[in-house]
Parts: C-alpha cells; structure tokens; sequence
C-alpha cells in the first residue's frame, strides 16, 4: 500500500458500484436481509435494549478498571497452565508468535479468523519466515486464496458472487470453473483443508471475549474450524486484544445473546469454545496485544470504540458500506467501525474515511454495546478539518460561506445576483462531472423567482403585518 | 407563545412555497409568528464537514436572530439537529442554551408542543410513501428507528393520516438513508445517487404517487435522482400537505 496517499475510499467504492450490476446489488441485498433477520431476532427478546444497555455498561466497567481486570485474567490463565505474554504493538505480537513457532520448529499452522491477526498483518510476516499459514475459516480462505484481505469482519468474502468462488477455486484448487454450487465448493474446500489441519504444527485464533475471574476465553464461530485448529496440533496460540476483557462468566451471558442475534441474526454462534488451559499434552499460549489500544483509551472523545465485539452489525446496517464494499475502505476495519477505528492507527493515511458516511445514525442506533459511532464520525471530520486534511473545494467555499453566511447583507446580495446565473447556466457548465458531480446521475432544482424572504416581504410586511420581525 | 421563523437557506431560494405553507399552518393555528430577516444558514454544511471554526460565524448570528423568541420552528430536520445538538463547540451562554432548548422541527412542534391532530382544512387524495429522514428519525425522535427495539410510533404519519383522502404506502426499507447527507451528495456522488435511486423505486413499487418528508434537502436529492432517471413520482414537503397548499412548485 501506499504510505503516502490517503486511501481515495470514494473512488474505491465507484469501482465496486460500477463494475457490473451483479456485484453491489447482490451484497446489498446479502446484507440488508441480515438485518432483517437481526431486526426479527432483537425484537424476539422483550429485554434487547436492557441487554445492550447493560453490555454498554459492563464494557465502559472493564475499560475503566482495565489494569486491575488484566492482571487478574493473566493470574488466573496461569494458574491454569497457560503462557501469558504481553505485546506492545504488531511488531512485538508477530516476534513473539514466531518466537513460539520457531523454538518448536513447527513450519505448518493452522489459523481461525482474527481481526487482531490481521491487524497486526501477521499471516504475511510468517508467510515470510518460511511458515506456510493456514486460513480455516471459509471465507478467510477465499481472501487468503485471492490475495485479498477481508472485506468485512464477520464475512470476509461477501463482496464476491458464488461465480468469483468457483472461478477461484477453479484456479487455485482446481474444481470445475461452471460448478457454482455452495455445497459443493464448501466440499471442496473442506477436502482441501483437512490434510492441513492434520498436518500443523499448531493452531491459532483470536478471542472473542477473555474472562478475567476465571482466566479462560471464548472463541465464537459458526464453522468449528477453531475448534479443529485448537485440538489436533498439540500447540494453541491465541491473539488476544487487552479490550476483550470481561469480569466475570455470568457476563457472558449478556455477550453471547447479542453477539449473533447482532451480527448475523441467529440465536447464537454455532460454536461457543471456552478455553481453560492447554489440554493434556499441550501447549497453550495467550498473546496480550495492546497495538494502540490503551492510546484510544486515554482519547476523550474516541475511547468508547474499544467497547466493539466485532459482531459486524454496524456494516450491515450501513448504506454506504453495502454501497461500496469492504475492500474500498483500504484497512484492516471498514465500515462504520472502521471509519472510527483505523485513524487511530494512521491518521494520514485513514483520513478521507471520516468523510465517507452520510452521518444517518444507524450504525450508533444498531450497535450492542452502544458505541456513538455516528458522533465519533464526526469528531473525526473535526480532527481532519483542524490538521488541514478537508478537500481544497471544501476548505475554499466553507471559508467564504462561513464569511456570508455570518453578513446577511452580503448573502441576501449574493441569493440576488446568482439566481439569473444558475437557472442560465449552460448544461455543459451545470453538468459537468468535475464542476459539479451533483449534475452527474441528478437534474439540478431551479431557483425559486422569488425566495421566501422576497414573498415575505411582499406578504406580510408591506400590509401593515402584526407581526414584525424582531 | 410567540415563534421564531427558521426558513433554511435552501428552502428559501429553492421551495419558498414549503416557507409560505409552514408560516400560513401556524398563523392558522393562532400562533404569534415572526420572520427574522437577517437570518442565513444554521452552519450546518461546514458543522457536517468538520469545519467548526467557519460554522461558529453562521451559529452566532442564528443565535442572535432567534433568542428571544419563546419557541423557533423550521420546516427542516436536519437543519433543527444541526442547532440543538451541534451548537455545542460555541460557549454556551444563556442565549445559545435557550435557543438549543427551544429549536424545533415542523412535525415534532405541532405533534409534541401544539398537540395539534386535526387538519380539517386539508385535503390530499394521494398515495403518500413518508420519507422521514435520518436526522428526523435518529437524530430528532420522529418515529421509531428500526434499529431500535420497542413500541412503534411515527409522528409524522400520526399528522398525516388526520389529512382526508391521504393513503400511506409504507416502502420495504423506511428509514435507510436515501444518501443526501449534505456535502456527501457531491463528494461522494456515486454511491449518493445509487442510495438515492433505489429509495425512490422502492416508493414507486409500492405505488406512491408523492414521497413526502418533513425534510426538503432529502427531496431535492430524490427529485434531482427521479427526474434524470425520467421516474414517474412527485415530491411534496409535510407542511404543504398539513396546510392544504401552496402546492405549486413556484411561488408566484
């Protein structure tokens, strides 16, 4: 990627609207129908607002007594039997991952799907020491085979029709290039797949939530390929996010029910794995990650972000996500999450992503732990405004609006002599994209001949009104 | 009680006929009401972006051209958001409070403050698809977000359902973004007018002759989208219908 250039997210997600008419429908349906289903799901549960309310609230305890819960966890994971480590940021998350690989001499793992992981950029830099890195979730592997990150965080390959898979795995696995069939690609895949877990030296995943009274961690999914990973090789290393702290078991009782309903809009994840230590033989390892996340913590206005389980909700939910697919947003999160999230990494980089989002709320309204993500969007655009990062066009006109729309004067003479120009403009000055993209795909609305102001001052003042202006 | 005027910038140069009918239904409805002339915009384009330094000109004067009014009402959502919840990075003094506290739009004034349910001087023998928008329904508390569990309500089709011969025809998605959002209809102009297109056909297959909303700045993206697209559907504000008129586009 380039370093240098912010991610043009717009122009990435023309390129997903415009490709075909097959693509950005097909995802947009995808997803809102998940949202139907969630909305079916929430409203089944008389107490959904109490449950999100008290997640918020469990969330904002936890972050707020972070120190005290992590020590806790990381005593009582090691009473158990497992090997607690502590990373700062990604580099240290990956030596220390290595590290572990390495002193066993294992060069095959297997690997569940983790955001942390990916975050960290972690597959390619063991990719690069000669580990060969299995992705086991399904959609994790259709990206891994494509050389794509994914595109959302639940499903990872949901920009791609069943036609991109067959023709992926045509390619890369060698099935029938015509057979489109889900099961019969799910098959394929499952074939190709097992050897590997057979195979590896050891199995990774991340956590979706870490118990701090009892040391252990859940890992939610609905395929069970964490599972595999984590019981045949006899090694475990899991990726864990200091935010995935929660006090106490009974927590998981808040979490658990609105993770899926949330997320995909199911009861419950297929698969809910508690991990209590290494198993008889093995080795359990647990990596700790800051990467950023206590600087969020201590970020006023930002910090209430860390309060996300990764259900995806937000996404689905979002118009302009469905729009413009994951891989627009050029980062590890996309989506409404993403928008909040990913400047903490990269400020420059991540800077147009604020701006792309029509601040509708929906995401804020849908989210379990109640994360104010549409107010954090634009707080954003407010860091941006202030480092200088707004658009030229923008930064020009709001300059001078700011000016006109402060003299009332100037502006009532400004309404004046602009209204004869623009109902007169010729259309290939009105229609041009570049000058104005409202014209692109929209007739432009005429100036009224007389403003409201004017019809007032016809109407109500010059006959003697009861009613004067202040 | 006496009300302030809050005619938005683009209603003013663009759908006077919405400023006349919101002024003409609440002297109907015996109210004190005055036009302060020297009013511009609320802020909100430069708020929206980010830029508070040149939103904070345009919230002062708005301040002081409606302080001393008890009640301020404006026939625009997000334009009402934009003063009672993003006035917030100017000082609050007494009058910036008084003002944020007393901002309201059209349909939640008549529904929650004049509890007004009855428009017998209105007729509209229309199908009507309601498009409340974001900032109305998230941001203002019109009517229940999907998103959010609990009893349904919808104030504005509560006014509109007192109109004689006016039949809603709720559309499959009613409160998903059309993809105004401000300046994001032209920075992020392809997937706006996407948004935009599939909000107004979601109307017509339900057989709406008029989208209706209490927030004109979605309409003239919709109107905008439907009349290059060659759709056959009309666009209509809440406070036209709520007053009988003028439904002309054009003031005279």
């Amino acid at each position: 990627m380039n370093d240098d250039k912010p991610v043009d997210v717009v122009a990435g997600a023309e390129a997903f609207l415009r490709q075909d008419d097959v693509h950005e429908p097909m995802h947009d349906r995808f997803l809102w129908a998940v949202m139907q289903r969630r909305d079916a799901e929430a409203a089944a549960l008389p107490e959904w607002e109490q449950l999100r309310e008290l997640a918020s609230q469990i969330k904002e305890h936890t972050l707020t007594h972070l120190d005290r819960y992590l020590t806790e966890f990381e005593a009582n994971a090691k009473r158990r039997g497992v090997k607690v480590h502590w990373a700062r940021d990604a580099a240290e998350h990956n030596e220390i991952v290595y590290g572990i690989l390495h002193a066993r001499g294992v060069t095959e793992l297997i690997k569940s799907k983790s955001m942390l992981q990916e975050e960290c950029a972690m597959p390619a830099y063991l990719a690069a020491r000669g580990i060969r890195v299995t992705e086991s979730d399904l959609g994790e592997r259709i990206q891994q085979l494509d050389h794509q990150p994914p595109s959302h965080i639940v499903f990872p390959a949901i920009h791609k029709t069943r036609h991109d898979v067959a023709q992926l795995f045509a390619r890369t696995v060698g099935t029938d290039p015509n057979q489109d069939d889900p099961h019969v690609l799910t098959e394929a895949m499952r074939n190709n797949a097992r050897p590997r877990f057979l195979a590896a030296g050891a199995g990774m995943t991340g956590a979706n939530f870490a118990v701090a009274e009892t040391g252990t961690f859940v890992v939610c999914t609905n395929e069970g390929n964490a599972d595999i990973g984590a019981a045949v090789p006899p090694l475990h290393i899991a990726s864990i996010g200091i935010e995935k702290l929660v006090p106490r078991v009974e927590d998981l009782g808040v979490f658990l029910r609105l993770l899926a309903r949330n997320g995909t809009g199911h009861p419950l994840t297929q698969y809910s794995s508690h991990f209590s230590g290494p198993r008889r033989g093995g080795e359990l390892h647990i990596v700790l990650v800051d990467n950023g996340r206590s600087r969020r913590l201590g970020m006023p206005d930002f910090w209430h972000s860390l309060k996300c389980i990764r259900c995806g909700a937000c996404m689905n939910t979002c118009p302009v996500y469905r729009r413009s697919g994951g891989l627009a947003y050029g980062a590890t999160y996309s989506g409404p999450i993403g928008v909040i999230l990913d400047p903490t990494f990269d400020e420059h980089k991540y800077s147009e992503l604020p701006f792309h989002s029509t601040l509708c709320g929906s995401c804020s309204a849908v989210c379990p732990v109640k994360i104010d993500i549409s107010d954090q969007i634009l707080k954003w655009r407010r860091v941006m405004a202030n480092k200088g990062y707004l658009p030229l066009a923008k930064r020009v006109s709001f300059a001078v609006a700011g000016h006109v729309f402060a003299h009332p004067g100037e502006y009532h003479a400004l309404q004046k002599a602009a209204a004869p120009a623009l109902n007169h403009s010729p259309d290939f000055l009105l229609y041009n994209k570049t000058l104005n993209p409202w014209g692109r795909d929209r007739d432009l609305p005429q100036l009224a001949k007389q403003t409201f102001r004017e019809w007032y001052l016809v109407n109500r003042k010059s006959d003697g009104s009861k009613h004067p202006e202040s | 009680m006496r009300i302030g005027l809050f005619i938005p910038c683009y209603v003013d140069m663009l759908f006077p006929e919405v400023g006349i009918a919101t002024l003409e239904l609440l002297e109907r409805l015996g109210f004190e009401v005055g036009y302060p002339l020297t009013q511009t915009c609320c802020g909100q384009p430069m708020s929206n972006s980010g830029d508070e330094r040149n939103a904070t000109k345009a919230e002062h004067l708005f301040v002081e051209n409606f302080k001393d009014f008890d009640a301020i009402v404006g026939p625009a959502g997000s334009c009402v958001k934009q003063v009672r919840q993003h006035f917030d990075v100017i000082e609050q003094t007494e009058a910036v409070r008084h003002v944020r506290q007393h901002t309201y739009e059209l349909v939640e004034f008549l529904h929650d403050i004049a509890e007004v349910r009855e428009f017998p001087w209105a007729k509209f023998p229309h199908s009507v698809g309601l498009h409340n928008s974001c900032s109305s329904v998230r941001g203002l508390g019109l009517a229940k977000p999907s998103e959010i569990m609990g009893t349904p309500f919808n104030k504005t089709a509560d006014l509109l359902e007192a109109v004689k011969g006016l039949v809603l025809v709720p559309p499959d998605r009613p409160d998903d973004c059309c993809g105004f959002g401000g300046t994001f209809c032209v920075t992020d102009e392809a997937v706006s007018a996407r948004m935009g297109i599939e909000k107004v056909r979601d109307h017509l297959r339900h057989g709406a002759e008029y989208i209706a909303s209490p927030d004109m700045s979605c309409l003239m993206h919709q109107q905008g989208i439907a009349r290059r697209a060659g759709l056959d559907i009309k666009f209509i504000h809440v406070a036209q219908i709520l007053n009988g008129g003028p439904f002309s586009e054009r003031a005279e």
